[in-house]
């Protein structure tokens, strides 16, 4: 892999803004929970100080969304540690499981919030490639956004990786199709310049039902 | 009489606490996870005010907060976010809703408002 192109290292802040507002947007919500249970506990300690006994039932409870709250924080901010770790090498042998999984972790919000339920299909063995970890991150994030933009009424996708002799697809597949066919504004420049840092290409298949990443096995 | 509240948020966490702590101080509470809900709701019940996350799946909130207006022009509409920027906010205060507030929010604040609310609509 050579120099990363101007428009590619743009697209890939963009991206890594993007995931980092959907963070905090997250990390957010989490501390609102955490303001009202505190909020509650002012309550219930003001009540029990004018003689009405706090019930022990409403503090487990509490405790119980305490605890849950804090599993998710520590997972968003697991996940945004890793994906902060992505920059580090600019080529590095990359477990495809781990990365799609932490793909998926990142952008649960914003298919939550098209509406979009999507599913994958992993190999069962570990899939391990050399390749540069944060652009392909952002490079599944463009097929996703755009197979989220072209589906139709039926909001599902699913995820498919599969493995040829030397080389890995990742399918963005809609069960019933595409709405809009692979425009030829898709990939973008931005987009082909990554495609390039990767030695990737992107292709539309079965007749519009899904579009797919090809990644080279080995070393490019 | 209390004050009517419906509140609207897909985290149902959120929702079911601030529900207990409103509650908790006199006010009648309906909630809605989604802002679809929502709409049928305002359709059927009058509120006071209408408490609403800005940000949630299938809908997003300026047009939610168009259709509720439509719905129901008098309505106060207060939305909570988690972040927001500047110009959503004034978008948002454009499109009718009477306050943008951040989350976490104060309780205390938010109390103010809605009794605000309630009084606007009484006159």
């Amino acid at each position: 892999m050579g120099e990363k192109p101007a428009k590619a290292s743009e697209m890939g802040l963009q991206f890594f803004g993007r995931i980092s507002a959907s963070i905090s947007h997250e990390l957010k919500n989490v501390l609102a929970i955490f303001n009202e249970n505190a909020g509650l506990l002012e309550d219930l300690t003001y009540m029990a100080d004018q003689g009405k006994p706090i019930d022990p039932k409403r503090l487990e409870k509490m405790a119980g969304t305490f605890k849950k709250q804090i599993g998710r924080a520590d997972d968003i901010l697991k996940n945004m540690n890793r994906f902060a770790h992505t920059i580090d090498e600019p080529v590095t042998d990359v477990n495809l499981h781990e990365i799609i999984e932490l793909f998926l972790a990142l952008t649960a919000r914003f298919t939550i919030m098209q509406g979009y339920k999507l599913d994958r299909q992993l190999p069962a063995d570990p899939v391990m490639i050399p390749t540069a970890p944060f652009f392909l991150l952002n490079l599944l994030w463009l097929c996703l956004e755009f197979a989220m933009s072209a589906g139709g009424e039926e909001k599902s996708l699913q995820l498919v990786m599969a493995e040829t002799e030397d080389s890995v697809r990742i399918y963005f597949r809609q069960p019933s199709g595409l709405a809009q066919q692979q425009p030829e504004t898709f990939p973008s420049a931005a987009g082909e310049e990554l495609l390039a840092v990767l030695g990737a290409d992107l292709t539309t298949e079965a007749d519009g039902q899904e579009i797919v990443l090809r990644l080279p096995k080995s070393a490019y | 009489m209390s004050a009517k509240v419906l509140i609207v948020d897909d985290e149902k966490d959120f929702l079911d606490i601030m529900a207990e702590r409103m509650g908790g101080r006199g006010m009648d509470v309906s909630t809605a996870t989604s802002a679809q809900d929502a709409l049928e709701k305002v359709q059927t019940e009058s509120y006071d005010a209408v408490i609403m996350d800005f940000l949630m799946p299938e809908m997003d909130g300026f047009k939610a907060l168009k259709l509720l207006k439509e719905a129901r022009p008098d309505l106060a509409i207060i939305l909570l976010t988690a972040n927001v920027r500047e110009e959503e906010r004034i978008a948002a205060k454009k499109l009718g809703a009477m306050e943008v507030l951040e989350k976490p929010a104060d309780l205390n604040m938010l109390t103010q408002k809605i009794e605000e609310a309630r009084t606007r609509k009484v006159r």
